[in-house]
């Protein structure tokens, strides 16, 4: 099932890009391994893969950040040579990188005309004669454009806008965008999809790179799907269905949504009051949020990245001291409360940042696994460590959890994303919990992993657990979830039941704030 | 009026304007003079930081462009004809500027490569070209000096004809701006100069971008090693400059550790200009500011109440004005102004390709 199937029978023009037999190998790792791919003039050809599968390699290599050992580049059946990105350029090739490549500080104008601006003599940049082509240009989508705007202040939707026009304005004929829809919102995503194909009509062949199954159904005219660096089908979307793309993309069949059951909330076990959080500059991001999570029940924050989840969480957790309000846990107030107070009233929490907060990535598994109960028995007697517990622990933990490590001596740096997230869910997850906070916990995780950790997640709640996840993934709090906070610009804007909410209406929250009056005013302003 | 003058702590303070007001007046042109070496060097950080490279090493680099420059405008002197041309300049001191300029590009080319090739800790390598500069040459000093060597003198200042100087405020001006030798007028310029560049040409557009997000300005085709080159070399140049000004425009022989941290006071006005080239040496020109204070009141003190206090200060506390405001400046300023985002990041190719 899961062999590579022939290649569609193609007549007529050569097809705008052929890459043919690409491999690059990264130490320890096959990132591509003799991969083809035909995209052709016109077409929205998806490229689907898990995280690690070799997308990214393969378009690096195409826009000349990497260097292939093997294969070769054809542009309109031309073999060409591409080793920077500016060769990349010259040849019509343009990229949206799936972490934006913008300067912040820069205005939206030059952050488009870098590279290629357009000069007034030999040493002064001649900005006036670029601005009337860049406003027919975003006129040309219906975009109203402040062009000397700093890019840092647009919105991630307007920061995506921006990359697309920085390809229009280079006249590109291939487009390749990755995972362009990872940080939109529905009605973002829809508004790009519209934007693509109408780049189409305009001669535009397009690299559409993604691990959303419904996506790519929906907007692909043909799927090339990769696993651990090799292709291994070719689909056209009438002829496929999430099952089967899910299955090639995994290779084995995959339960694509975890079975929630039902939820038994008992008592309030984490209440928030009136909640103040600055961030590290000083701004305050978190304006009064007030909620409550119940004994065995998952609450889901959605919300675009940097409406203030973030501090929110970290003033929970310890990490971040409140301006001002209330945090309680059982009963006992606990604003301001640090880790490890937090850690032993049977608080575990799961960071977004898994190199910054939850490992020490230079530590052998053996001491991640006890980070936060190293100093007590059974790991120490007194100022010794007890290295045979540290080590039964570890031994019991990796098999417990599945984590894929040759020992447990290894530094954690050498795991995957997946087993790293796996030594963090078994060290905070072994143990009785009253509270569970999961900030974005499956980012960047393969299929298999991402289910593990839901599986985990809903089991502790079954036990009882209150949980509080907090994601910009708008699925996964869907998925998780019984009941859905919506925060905007540092408010809770919204908070409903999870059986009532559809992805349109959290997408529209989360975009806009909502403008209807707030269910659960904040009682701020 | 006088009864004002005599209120205890109001009375003083407006003394204290008074004679600050005196001292400016006074000594305007000493000012630039003493702020040149600050002034260049923050330029030269500014340079460097801009576009992603962090240089604590501009101290040594004027130390050992001062070295140079005066060694080789002292031995040129030895051989070569001295007729003075405009400004001071004979040929053994033009030489000696251009070996000033070549040891600053040099010393910077040794950071560019640990920086930016080896991409070595930049704080570690501006660390080594501080102790390692002010070790060769506190040493090659000692070993020239038993030959006493002869001096190539030094760079006179422009003198503006008396006309001119006799107008009234503006003569005032331009005597103190433009009565300098050539290399603080070249300090002048050079500001003006890289202040419209950053922000109206392709150069300081790149740079910007460079300095921000190195990554992103690579997926549009700029070179991101060549530019930090270009960049760290130019800068060096100007460490060469100010450097030079030491031993062939302000003074005219050389002592061990004569930059006296004021390449460090350099940062400093680079921070505190918020990483631009006016604000750098407008910040410089505070310092030499309080230089010239400092100056100002151990030789002219002041009369009356305001003169009865100062003098009850050790004059060693006077000498310490232009740190003193340092740490002031930086107390107040740091945290709230913000460095370049790629600031002593170095850049790696393939770094996440994968």
């Amino acid at each position: 099932m899961t062999e590579p199937t022939a290649p569609l029978e193609q007549h007529g023009p050569p097809p705008a890009l052929e890459m043919r037999g690409i491999t690059k190998r990264y130490p320890g790792v096959l990132a591509n391994d003799g991969i083809d791919l035909q995209v052709h003039p016109g077409e929205i050809h998806a490229l689907l893969g898990e995280n690690g599968a070799g997308k990214t390699t393969l378009m690096n290599i195409l826009y000349g950040l990497a260097t292939p050992d093997a294969g070769q580049i054809l542009l309109d059946g031309e073999p060409v040579s591409i080793s920077s990105p500016s060769d990349a350029i010259r040849r019509g090739i343009s990229m949206v990188h799936q972490h934006f490549m913008l300067v912040p500080v820069l205005s939206v104008a030059d952050n488009i005309l870098l590279g290629e601006e357009p000069m007034a003599g030999p040493v002064f940049l001649d900005r006036r004669s670029a601005y009337g082509r860049l406003r027919d240009l975003a006129t040309f989508f219906g975009w109203e454009i402040d062009l000397d705007a700093p890019v840092g202040t647009l919105s991630v939707g307007w920061q995506q806008r921006v990359e697309i026009l920085k390809a229009v304005y280079r006249n590109a004929q291939i487009l390749v965008l990755d995972e362009p829809t990872a940080v939109l919102t529905p009605q973002e995503t829809r508004e790009i999809f519209t934007m693509l194909r109408r780049l189409t009509t305009e001669g535009y062949s397009i690299i559409f790179i993604s691990h959303k199954l419904y996506e790519v159904l929906e907007i692909a005219n043909r799927i090339t799907v990769i696993r651990r660096g090799r292709v291994v089908g070719e689909r056209l979307p009438s002829q496929t269905d999430e099952e089967d793309l899910a299955q090639l993309m995994v290779g084995r069949e995959v339960q694509l949504t975890v079975d929630r059951g039902t939820s038994h909330p008992g008592e309030p076990r984490l209440v928030v009051d009136d909640l103040y959080a600055r961030d590290d500059r000083g701004h305050e991001v978190v304006h009064g949020v007030s909620l409550e999570v119940r004994a065995g029940e998952v609450l889901g924050i959605a919300g675009v990245a940097g409406n203030g989840q973030d501090e929110l969480v970290e003033a929970l957790v310890g990490l971040r001291r409140p301006s001002a309000g209330r945090v309680q846990l059982d009963g006992h107030d606990v604003t301001g409360a640090g880790p490890r107070d937090l850690h032993q009233r049977g608080m575990a929490f799961v960071p977004a940042d898994r190199h910054r907060f939850g490992l020490v990535l230079s530590y052998p598994l053996t001491d991640n696994l006890v980070l936060t109960d190293y100093f007590r028995p059974p790991y120490a007697r007194g100022i010794m460590r007890d290295e045979d517990a540290i080590r039964v622990q570890a031994g019991k933990a990796v098999e417990q959890y599945d984590i894929r490590t040759p020992s447990v001596d290894v530094a954690a740096a050498t795991l995957s994303g997946g087993n790293q997230q796996k030594v963090i869910v078994a060290r905070e997850l072994d143990r009785d919990l009253r509270l569970l906070v999961l900030d974005q916990p499956t980012r960047g995780l393969d299929v298999g992993s991402i289910e593990f950790i839901h599986r985990q997640a809903i089991a502790k709640r079954d036990a009882g657990t209150a949980i509080l996840l907090v994601s910009a993934e708008l699925d996964e709090v869907l998925e998780l979830s019984d009941r859905i906070g919506v925060m905007y610009r540092g408010r809770l804007v919204a908070l409903m039941d999870a059986r009532s909410a559809t992805r349109e209406a959290v997408g529209l929250l989360m975009a806009t704030g909502g403008s209807q009056p707030q269910k659960t005013d904040t009682g701020a302003a | 009026m006088e009864a004002i003058l005599d209120l205890p702590v109001i009375g003083l303070i407006l003394q204290f304007i008074g004679y600050l007001v005196q001292v400016v007046v006074l000594n305007g042109g000493l000012i630039i003079t003493l702020s040149t070496p600050i002034g260049l060097g923050a330029l030269c950080g500014f340079m460097n930081e801009r576009s992603g490279v962090v240089n604590i090493g501009i101290e040594g680099m004027m130390l050992a462009s001062a070295f140079g420059a005066w060694y080789v405008a002292s031995i040129s002197a030895g051989f070569l004809p001295d007729a003075a041309g405009p400004l001071g300049f004979t040929l053994p001191l033009l030489i000696g500027l251009l070996a000033g300029l070549a040891t600053g590009v040099l010393v910077s080319l040794a950071h560019a490569w640990l920086s930016i090739t080896v991409r070595a800790d930049q704080i570690i390598s501006g660390t080594i070209i501080n102790i390692v500069a002010l070790g060769i040459t506190g040493y090659l000093a000692l070993l020239i000096s038993q030959s006493s060597p002869r001096s190539a003198g030094n760079l006179s200042a422009l003198n503006l004809p008396q006309p001119v100087t006799d107008i009234p405020v503006l003569g005032w001006l331009l005597a103190t701006f433009l009565e300098h030798g050539p290399i603080t007028l070249s300090m002048l310029v050079v500001v003006v100069v890289l202040q419209v560049l950053l922000y109206r040409s392709r150069w300081g557009l790149r740079t910007r971008a460079v300095g921000e997000h190195p990554r992103a300005a690579e997926t549009v085709g700029i070179d991101v090693i060549a530019l930090r080159y270009r960049n760290v070399l130019l800068g060096g140049l100007l460490a060469g400059l100010a450097g030079a000004w030491f031993t062939i425009e302000y003074g005219n022989s050389f002592q061990s550790g004569m930059t006296n941290g004021r390449g460090f006071i350099a940062l400093a006005a680079l921070i505190f200009g918020r990483w631009t080239p006016l604000g750098s040496v407008g910040a410089a020109l505070l310092f030499g500011l309080a230089d010239t204070f400092g100056r100002a009141i151990r030789q002219t003190p002041p009369a009356g109440d305001l003169g009865a206090v100062l003098g009850a200060i050790p004059p060693q506390v006077f000498a310490a004005l232009p740190y003193i405001v340092t740490i002031i400046v930086l107390a107040g300023v740091v945290g709230r102004s913000i460095p370049p985002a790629a600031d002593g990041q170095p850049y790696e190719r393939e770094a996440t390709a994968r």
